[in-house]
């Protein structure tokens, strides 16, 4: 078997070895088309590359942890930069470089080339993987060919890649990719033609940039975009760009470059030019005996095929667009920081203060109903903000993981992550100010003694005011609040466990410095400015991803109060305590005292089967989260009373952390979370107090129980549950 | 996972093997053999022979107690996140008639060709009464399923 075939040499019986790219381009070269000379290095390789190493297991234990189509996407973006990682780290066994290497000296020698991936299946009339593997251009020499044909192989695992075929349904266990190295042809213009529009079959559509292909492909250089008619080839509108930018060649790659002023104003293609790519689409359509989606460059007069595949008709657009936007490009991400951090943040806190302004027991009834109703609009609007705008920001610090580890390659992938924790954060503030608290309890008994009345539900003034100046002292953020007349019990209860600790939990030491420098100084000139700005994003990225939760959870906690109110007020009315009304039901009741209102009512638990058999879990898998291992008793969260009662020492179960919850943190001595990821608040508070964590356990909080007795490895991401029966 | 889910694959894994792995103890030391098995569909006993002159029947005269591990691995490297293994655990007891007659024709009508060596006077036909299942799938994951007695 032959590791390098020149593209001309691609038989038709091989295009499932050299991919769909790989055998376009094959054809188009035998039938006379222009295209860069090249060879593919066909999917063997990568198989023997996958096999030799072991790393095909190792992706495949990475992608088994759980069943491949409950994985939520965080998980995913976790699975993929580790089996980046993998890839960046396994070098390609010597037999095997050998016999590469020895080819591309010969045929390529120091020409810059593109590497470029070509996975059999990729392009097919029912699904598109165009964008989400990637390909590398301006490449020089044997070695950086050989390493970015790594880098094409990983990309077959990126997030969006996974979950494309997570969609589509596709077995990750039969996946593999080719990979086409073809001489890199400068284009002054480049640009893509759909002889078939693929939403009006009656036009053909073209799109053209200044610079190379990339800018317009990934999202970062808007195109000029024409619209013809399919059967004459007459143009019917030209919608011009805002041309700002051209991607072009750099040192080592290309990079994002201002546009002359001189070509702002000019349209990448002139008028006989849009006709020369209409009738290339057109030549490639009649060639393949299908509309087809054409990638070219204009080199002087000479244009150029670069890539030719059919137009994609099954396609869910929207899918394979959400699955690209994970990608956000630099740029978008330091405009998203700028909406987040300049509007979007201050908004949110506004509101949350103008919603606090009312004395919620001086309000009559019908005014309460309006603030409930203020503040329940208010929860909904921020928790929409919150997906569509706070998330996808998380992403500016996986985009930093990525090149982190690209330079470094880093045993643990994700190391980047102490580089990013902030000298503080909000939650760890918080939970620094209840420590403060606890300390003053610690140091007086009497006061002790006074907060264990309150705690048994016995009169003590002394403990009430400490209880009420605690609150005040906890500030707005302090989530510590419960609905109705629990409140005293459940804080003093709270305190005297915190103050009863011997060992308070310190939050761990600022971050490593030398791994900074390190990162930084791998880069060289102006590319060092770029790096800065990339880890500035990153870290307002993740400090985000704690401060957002705080922030949306003091206007939970406003919606919380005004609830709790309104249902004292109902039980007033009714003379009795009633059970839990939802905020709509409570509005209603407020505002028409007729109004019966109907309680909230819970999943039950089906009756289960009188069977022979018990089932339990004895081991459960996640992801490793938070080094560490941690032995203790589970407490497992389901509401807001669970949190008060939690007993120092105990394992934190739950199903994902929030705001509300982080205060009981510094008691854990481990968490354990259903919602997975890396970059979870869960993870990123454990990692602060360095506790044991595993996140992505399905089911957590229904198979165990409180009280369990469990073990934590938070370096395996297994959780063990000594269940005695 | 459901606990008829469990029971259901607990069942296709030991439907999928004809042998499993018998772990005995006994004063001669801890001791592995391969031995063919059958079980009730309702999984509540399992059934093995042996010759009586074995070290492994020493050991299960001796402790009463013993572990059979059944598994579907294929011996590649995907058996790692793909393979499933059951360990059963519970009590031994060499059966009598008319107890061994019936063990013997559920046994012997999963392994046919061990007609000869069961009916042999110097082979015992043991059951193993079940006391719990411990399913292992995805490398770590452990569910158990315990018999109710």
């Amino acid at each position: 078997m032959r590791l390098v075939i020149p593209l001309e040499e691609l038989s038709d019986d091989r295009k499932g070895s050299g991919g769909g790219k790989a055998w376009a381009l094959s054809r188009m070269i035998r039938e006379g088309f222009p295209v860069p000379g090249g060879v593919v290095v066909p999917v063997e390789a990568y198989r023997r590359y996958v096999d030799l190493t072991g790393a095909g297991e190792m992706i495949m234990m990475e992608l088994n942890r759980k069943p491949f189509a409950s994985m939520r996407w965080e998980e995913m973006w976790d699975a993929a930069l580790r089996i980046r990682n993998l890839f960046l780290k396994t070098p390609i066994p010597p037999e095997l470089e050998l016999e590469l290497a020895e080819t591309f000296d010969r045929r390529f020698g120091v020409v810059p080339v593109a590497v470029r991936s070509s996975a059999p299946g990729e392009d097919s009339e029912g699904s598109s993987f165009a964008g989400l593997h990637e390909s590398f251009v301006n490449i020089r020499g044997t070695r950086d060919i050989i390493e970015n044909i790594r880098l094409v192989w990983a990309s077959l695992w990126s997030d969006a890649a996974l979950l494309y075929r997570k969609e589509l349904g596709l077995d990750p266990a039969k996946s593999s990719m080719a990979v086409v190295i073809q001489e890199l042809v400068e284009g002054e213009r480049s640009g893509v033609a759909f002889s078939q529009n693929f939403t009006d079959p009656t036009t053909s559509l073209i799109e053209s940039v200044w610079g190379l292909n990339q800018g317009l492909v990934d999202g970062t250089v808007s195109p000029d975009r024409w619209l013809l008619d399919r059967k004459s080839g007459s143009v019917l509108k030209h919608t011009p760009a805002e041309r700002k930018k051209a991607v072009r060649s750099s040192r080592g790659g290309t990079s994002l470059e201002n546009l002359p002023r001189a070509l702002r104003d000019r349209p990448p293609l002139g008028p006989g030019e849009v006709g020369k790519v209409y009738g290339l689409a057109m030549k490639a359509e009649k060639w393949f005996g299908k509309p087809q989606d054409v990638e070219w460059t204009l080199r002087g007069n000479s244009i150029f095929t670069l890539q030719s595949r059919p137009v994609t008709t099954g396609v869910k657009k929207d899918e394979r667009s959400w699955n690209l936007s994970l990608r956000r490009s630099f740029e978008n991400l330091k405009a998203l920081r700028k909406r987040i951090e300049g509007d979007l943040i201050p908004s949110l806190i506004r509101e949350a203060e103008n919603l606090s302004k009312h004395s919620l027991s001086e309000l009559e009834e019908i005014k309460l109903a309006e603030v409930l109703e203020d503040r329940s609009a208010a929860v909904e609007k921020w928790t929409r903000v919150y997906w569509d705008e706070f998330i996808p920001f998380a992403h500016g610090a996986r985009l930093f993981g990525q090149i982190y580890n690209d330079r470094i390659k880093p045993e643990d992938p994700f190391s980047f992550i102490d580089i990013l924790r902030p000298e503080k954060m909000a939650g760890t503030e918080r939970n620094s100010r209840l420590e403060k608290i606890a300390k003053d309890i610690r140091q007086n008994r009497e006061l002790k003694e006074e907060l264990e009345k309150i705690e048994s539900g016995l009169p003590s003034v002394v403990g009430e005011v400490f209880i009420r100046k605690a609150v005040k002292e906890l500030g707005s953020d302090s989530a510590l609040i419960l609905p109705g007349r629990e409140q005293e019990m459940a804080l003093a209860r709270l305190l005297l466990e915190i103050s009863g600790r011997t060992a308070p939990q310190k939050t761990r030491p600022g971050k490593p410095k030398d791994l900074e420098g390190k990162f930084l100084s791998s880069f060289q000139d102006e590319e060092r400015q770029l790096a800065v700005d990339l880890l500035d994003l990153a870290r307002a990225s993740y400090r985000l991803r704690d401060e957002d939760n705080i922030y949306l959870g003091r206007v939970e906690r406003l919606r919380d109060e005004a609830l709790a109110e309104g249902m004292a007020r109902l039980s007033a009315r009714e003379g009795a305590i009633l059970e839990r009304y939802s905020a709509t039901e409570v509005i209603k009741a407020l505002k028409d005292t007729n109004y019966v209102p109907s309680p909230e009512i819970g999943d039950k638990p089906s009756e289960s089967e009188e069977r022979s058999f018990r089932v339990s879990p004895r081991q459960i898998t996640g992801q490793p989260a938070g080094q560490g291992l941690a032995k203790g008793k589970a407490r497992v969260i389901r509401g807001k009373n669970d949190l008060f009662s939690f007993r120092s020492g105990e394992i934190l179960v739950c199903d994902a952390i929030d705001p509300n919850m982080t205060f009981v943190v510094p008691l854990a001595s481990g968490i354990v979370e259903r919602r997975g990821g890396m970059l979870v608040h869960g993870a990123i508070i454990a990692r602060e107090y360095g506790l044991a964590c595993v996140t992505g356990v399905p089911d957590a909080t229904e198979l165990i129980e409180t009280g369990d007795e469990l073990t934590v490895d938070g370096y395996l991401g297994i959780v063990v549950i000594h269940r005695k029966d | 996972m459901k606990d008829a889910d469990l029971f259901v694959e607990i069942t296709k894994i030991l439907r999928s093997q004809k042998l499993g792995v018998l772990g005995t103890c006994g004063t001669a030391g801890p001791f592995c053999s391969l031995v063919g098995f059958s079980f009730e569909k309702d999984l509540s006993h399992l059934f093995f022979s042996t010759p009586r002159s074995t070290r492994k029947y020493a050991n299960l005269a001796e402790c009463g107690k013993a572990a059979l591990l059944v598994d579907n691995r294929m011996n590649r490297p995907e058996d790692l996140h793909d393979a499933q293994a059951v360990t059963v655990t519970g009590t031994v007891r060499e059966l009598k008639d008319p107890e061994r007659e019936r063990a013997e024709k559920i046994h012997i009508e999963r392994h046919p060709y061990l007609a000869g060596f069961s009916s042999s006077p110097t082979t015992a036909i043991f059951s193993l009464e079940v006391d719990e299942y411990s399913l292992v799938s995805r490398f770590q994951n452990v569910m158990i399923m315990r018999v109710k007695r």
